[in-house]
């Protein structure tokens, strides 16, 4: 019983999913002026040839800067789980 | 708990390829796909291809926790330094302040497919440069740490 309502579940929401998608036009975006600037002034503006690095590390380096930080807490978190403990350390947290 | 000696002799044989290749990725990020985060992650390949070949201890002898984690440390510093130069200078945070101004990294550069030049794009090789400290730093610690968590079984 639990299997049939599952399969159910399941193909209404994948159909409910794929029916909002197919009246999608892909390939075809409404608004493209950030997409325009980005191509057509990004290489004169930073100089890199490489527009992807031009966005990432200039137009957009703030998000960037997020992500170097969210490396630097995972680093920082798994040396915290890694430590070194010591002999008489208790292990049970209370 | 090193491997034989055919895996140890092939991984010193592959490490430079790999810093090499790592490094020309970092460099030419700006010109090339490529960038800090996937060239120093090439580059942490390498180290844990060492750490693969060889133990715990030998790693350790020649490469030390405190000089990766100050690796790491140095470019994420590197990195807010060189977006807050730029308050310095009148412009905005993250400002690229060293573009088209014809010092280092400052050639100015055509719109149009060109060769290109490594000598442009501003702060943008010197940003790379510091995420990709950052990144094989971060990666080989977290390897190293986890490393260090495994106990040799005493046969």
């Amino acid at each position: 019983m639990r299997v049939i309502i599952t399969a159910v579940v399941v193909i209404v929401l994948s159909l409910a999913v794929l029916s909002a998608a197919a009246g999608l036009d892909f390939g075809s975006p409404v608004h493209t002026d950030m997409d325009d600037y980005f191509t057509g002034f990004g290489q004169v503006l930073t100089g890199g040839n490489n527009i992807v690095t031009d966005v990432v590390f200039d137009f957009r380096g703030f998000d960037t800067l997020g992500e170097a930080t969210v490396l630097f807490t995972a680093v920082t978190g798994v040396g915290l789980a890694f430590r070194k403990r010591k002999e008489d350390e208790d292990y049970e947290y209370e | 708990m090193s491997m034989s000696k055919i895996v140890r002799a092939a991984a010193c044989v592959l490490l430079p390829f790999i810093l090499v290749f790592g490094f020309y990725i970092v460099m030419h990020g700006h010109l090339t796909p490529g960038g800090g985060f996937q060239g120093g992650a090439v580059i942490a390949t390498g180290f844990v291809l060492l750490m693969a070949a060889f133990s715990y201890d030998s790693i350790t002898a020649r490469l030390s926790k405190s000089s990766l984690t100050g690796g790491e440390t140095l470019g994420l510093l590197l990195f807010i330094v060189t977006a807050a130069v730029a308050l310095g200078l009148g412009g905005t945070f993250f400002g690229n302040w060293l573009a088209n101004s014809g010092a280092i990294f400052g050639t100015p550069v055509a719109f149009g497919a060109n060769p290109g030049n490594l000598n442009t794009a501003g702060v943008i090789p010197i940003m790379n440069l510091a995420v990709g400290i950052e990144v094989l730093g971060g990666l080989s610690v977290i390897l190293l740490y986890m490393l260090s968590g495994v106990h040799e079984e005493v046969a």
